[in-house]
């Protein structure tokens, strides 16, 4: 470790003799394992580390970024050198002076809670776990595919910065999942477990995935993904919808969480990621949603251990937690040191976050979360006459400006008479983001509640990829748009 | 942790200044470095890959540079077989003892998992065609040279009262494969992008162009272009969704089409997943749609190798619109008993192959006369957010974005509100009534393929934006 800190204040002093009039510095080492099998076979099986420094300087009033995994005194100053270089040459065409809300310097250690290890649990126990579960699936009449994943990542990060920071991280998270997949005339169906796109991830150690107990639920969802085949198709009208809450994760990253980005609010995104229709004249102003819809960015370990959870982001800025959507107006956005004046904050919400030491940190989401509402499941249910209850994601869509969406799931059920009465395929839904939010009325209380995780969030360029937390219970929405991307018309 | 204070001299002999790779001898060296260090273990095969990557962007928005990155990587990718399993370590730690250790972590692997009956042995020596896609023009561009371009195009936007944003991006990488058995592969290419969104409040229009060689792009000519369009996209009308006549710019086709061929994977197939299960050999689409994998065409870059190190094909996957071909990595072909074609993953893998050099047939139309030859349609400068609805009908959903125009008459007449999209690719290229010729196109939902604009009729759009 001491070696990392002599790096990073090389890096620094580099910086600062070379006309950096601010520069902070990423060290990180990150070790990953990814286990695969498919159709009862190993499938990736790979270990891998990448160590390396990233160094952000301010020169001229203007931003550089370089970042090497040589990690010599020679190859970190050189790399420190050519940030200040590139930040000159970007005050070739810089509009105004980057200026940085106030923050005080930390010196501190933090590491994430977790109960096991995963990288010292025995790869023959996770593979027989793997096994097992794919095996349990294959056995499955009319199941022609079976996967299943488990991924684990320890990361360890050193920030300094020229302000006196020094603070060290370590972060272990989980992640895990089952799919099988039906393949009968000209359908393909799938279910997954506990959710798509590779299952649930969290900062969690091997725990997690013993929690989920997959072996449990490997027989049912292949049953489903069968059983689609021969499910109604879900009808095209408007009507009242349940989201499962893995599924309202999802809504609430595209519809809330990317909408709410002050960076992408103020242009910087426009080229790749897109704008937003929040604009800067609709805070505290734009009811956002119904009033018992409140949505918050914490990065507070007390809020979860999603894959927004840290003790500091990556600009040495501690953890918060800002109300977002609050009795259904909208309150806040998602800011750096950059960009926090530009709603009249004094200082950065705690956002910044990059993807590795190679990667610039850029405003990203933490855990974004509709906080749990006052019912319980089965009332829910009971109290719908008549409506459809999706689960499980299976495609999603928004526009560049955030407004209109569409999704798809892998199931959905029909209730009628408050009950669920029969499964329905190639379900679907759609909207207009603030026009679906406002007709939320009713949200499952906190036993329902459940820290998604998203580990697949793609944002900048370069591309980065970023894992976030979303916080939901099953919701309610009337009058939706559904079945439209199966529509003929 | 431990981490050397200066990595071997072997492998850091130069200086980071000017964004050089290592030179080849070096990766050779690397290489040889660890199959001599795997020969000490139970390996009874080893592969390793090496990657390089020496990459700067330039990123600006609201007028000016907002971001300006460089990065420097090398990584060396282990791969042991022992007892019948193999498993795969990555490191980018280069000095012996690290190295040492990645092999000894993919041994680890292997050992914890059962045999598998089908692994085959590494492939040995093979001949490859030469390719020369460096571009030393391209590799010795200069942030200052990016920042200039950049300013030019934000000078045009101030000046026609727009906001620009975008990129200038230009790099180098390189990748080697060996193994014990002899195989030695290497390939280095440089790259380079310019991409800009012009905005002019409520619109916005977009160009983009990519080249190995920076002298091929045109920075100032991509921002004319995005910036008249932005300005002719300003009054948008609202259009009542349904079917509609299309004319998709090169940027749409591959954006929209790139999420098909996955589908060509024989892994894909076997596991059926693929939308040409039960199809192959059929009038899938209509007859003046061909398609092939050819990494050797002028316009297409990559490696002339796989991730075993076989030598890439040509592949003919459409002809006529009958899908005839799928690629292979050398277990799929085994299984299909048919030859590989040199597009498979680094293993082990479960996915197995994918076409990444798509060059699709193209006509003798042009974007011009395919709108003078339209009465009512639609032209699209871009699609966004696409995603896969229906896995075998291969229905697609997503957006248009940064200037969809009325075609009235053969005229542009004005700009529409942006509509979403539910469309079956297979029913797409059943409707393609014109094309123009072929050129590289590069989006931001898939990868840089060689393909034609496109005029489609009954395009499916099922919504409105709200702009």
């Amino acid at each position: 470790m001491m070696l990392m800190w002599d790096l990073c204040t090389n890096a620094l002093d580099t910086a600062k003799l070379r006309g950096a009039s601010y520069g902070d510095v990423r060290a990180i080492h990150l070790r990953q394992r990814d286990l695969t099998t498919k159709n009862g076979q190993v499938g990736t099986l790979a270990l891998s580390e990448s160590v390396g420094v990233g160094i952000r300087v301010l020169a001229s009033g203007a931003w550089g970024f370089a970042s090497t995994d040589r990690l010599t005194r020679d190859g970190v100053a050189a790399c420190a050198a050519q940030a200040v270089s590139i930040a000159k040459a970007s005050a070739l065409a810089n509009r105004r002076n980057v200026v940085l809300a106030p923050e005080r310097a930390y010196v501190d250690s933090w590491q994430s809670p977790f109960r096991k290890d995963p990288f010292e649990i025995p790869l023959g126990t996770q593979l027989a776990l793997l096994l097992a579960a794919d095996g349990e699936m294959r056995k499955v009449k009319g199941v022609t595919l079976t996967e299943t994943n488990m991924q684990f990542r320890k990361i360890d990060s050193w920030f300094a910065s020229s302000i006196g920071s020094r603070i060290h991280q370590r972060k272990v998270i989980s992640g895990c999942g089952i799919g099988a997949t039906s393949f009968q005339g000209e359908e393909i169906q799938k279910r997954s477990y506990p959710n798509s796109f590779g299952g649930q991830h969290a900062l969690e150690g091997y725990e997690l995935v013993e929690s989920l107990e997959l072996l449990k639920h490997a027989r049912v969802i292949a049953e489903e993904a069968a059983a689609l085949h021969a499910a109604a198709q879900c009808p095209e009208k408007f009507g009242t919808l349940i989201l499962a809450g893995n599924q309202l994760g999802l809504q609430i990253h595209e519809s809330i969480g990317h909408p709410i980005e002050l960076d992408r609010v103020l242009g910087q995104e426009a080229n790749f990621a897109g704008t937003s229709f929040l604009t800067l004249d609709q805070l505290n102003k734009l009811k956002y949603a119904s009033s018992i819809v409140n949505v918050v960015a914490d990065a507070r370990l007390d809020h979860g251990p999603g894959l927004g959870t840290f003790a500091y982001d990556d600009e040495g800025v501690p953890a918060q937690c800002t109300d977002i959507i609050k009795d259904g107006k909208f309150r806040g956005y998602l800011s750096n040191r950059e960009t926090a004046h530009f709603i009249g904050l004094e200082r950065s919400s705690g956002t910044m976050r990059a993807e590795s030491w190679n990667r610039l940190p850029i405003i990203r989401m933490t855990n974004v979360s509709l906080l749990p509402g006052t019912w319980d499941y089965d009332d829910l249910i009971s109290d719908t006459g008549d409506g459809i209850l999706m689960d499980t994601n299976r495609s999603w869509s928004i526009d560049d400006r955030r407004y209109q969406f569409q999704f798809s799931t892998e199931i959905a059920w029909e209730i009628k008479g408050g009950k669920k009465v029969r499964m329905l395929k190639n379900p679907s839904y759609s909207g207009i983001t603030t026009e679906f939010w406002n007709s939320c009325d009713a949200i499952c209380k906190f036993d329902h509640w459940t820290l998604w995780g998203t580990p697949n969030c793609g944002k900048g360029q370069p591309m980065q990829t970023m894992g976030t937390g979303h916080g939901a219970a099953p919701a309610r929405f009337r009058n939706i748009r559904i079945g439209t991307a199966f529509s003929k018309q | 942790m431990t981490i050397a204070p200066s990595a071997p001299k072997k492998f850091s002999k130069k200086k980071l200044e000017h964004a050089e790779l290592l030179p080849q001898r070096d990766l050779r060296g690397i290489v040889e470095t660890v199959l001599r260090l795997a020969k000490s273990t139970v390996a009874s095969e080893t592969e390793v890959h090496v990657d390089e990557v020496a990459d700067a962007l330039t990123r600006f928005a609201n007028n000016g540079i907002h971001q300006n990155v460089f990065e420097h990587s090398l990584t060396v990718s282990v791969r042991t077989v022992t007892g019948g399993r193999t498993a795969r370590a990555t490191t980018n730690r280069l000095d012996e003892d690290s190295l040492r250790g990645t092999i000894e972590a993919s041994l680890s692997l292997a050992h914890s998992e059962p045999r598998d009956a089908r692994l085959l042995p590494m492939p040995g020596r093979q001949r490859y065609r030469t390719v020369d896609r460096f571009v030393k023009a391209t590799a010795a561009l200069r942030p200052e040279e990016r920042a200039r371009a950049v300013r030019l195009a934000c000078d045009l936007a101030s000046k026609k009262g727009q906001a620009a944003a975008g990129i200038f991006s230009s790099g180098q990488s390189q990748t080697t494969v060996g193994n014990s058995r002899g195989l030695f592969a290497t390939y280095r290419e440089t790259h380079s992008q310019f991409s800009i969104t012009m905005q002019e409040d409520p619109a916005a229009s977009w160009a983009k162009a990519d080249s190995a060689d920076v002298r091929e792009i045109h920075p100032q000519k991509l921002a004319e272009r995005a910036s008249k369009k932005a300005h002719l996209a300003l009054k948008t009308l609202e259009l009542a969704p349904g079917r509609y006549t299309v004319i998709l710019e090169p940027a749409a086709v591959l954006d929209l089409v790139g999420f098909l061929f996955y589908d060509f994977a024989a892994t894909a197939v076997e596991d059926k997943r693929s939308c040409l299960n039960n199809r192959m050999g059929k009038q899938l689409f209509a007859k003046n749609i061909s398609i092939s994998d050819d990494v050797y065409h002028p316009l297409q870059k990559g490696a002339p190798f796989d991730g075993e190190g076989m030598p890439r094909q040509r592949v003919l996957l459409v002809d006529g619109g009958v899908p005839k071909n799928l690629v292979y990595s050398r277990a799929s072909a085994k299984i299909a008993r048919q030859r590989p074609t040199g597009h498979g993953f680094a293993l082990p893998n479960e996915y197995g192959e994918a076409p990444m050099n798509l060059v699709i047939g193209g006509g003798d139309s042009s974007v011009e006369k395919m709108v003078a030859s339209t009465d009512r349609g639609l032209l699209v400068t871009r699609l966004w957010y696409i995603r896969e609805v229906d896995p075998y009908e291969k229905v697609m959903t997503g957006m248009t974005r940064d200037g969809l125009f009325l075609i009235e008459n053969g005229t542009l007449t004005r700009a529409v509100r942006n509509f979403r999209f539910n469309q079956s690719l297979i029913e797409m290229l059943n409707h393609v009534e014109r094309m123009s010729p072929a050129v590289r196109a590069t989006g931001e939902e898939s990868f840089e393929m060689v393909v034609p604009a496109m005029k489609i009729g009954n395009f499916h759009f099922s919504e409105v934006t709200k702009f």
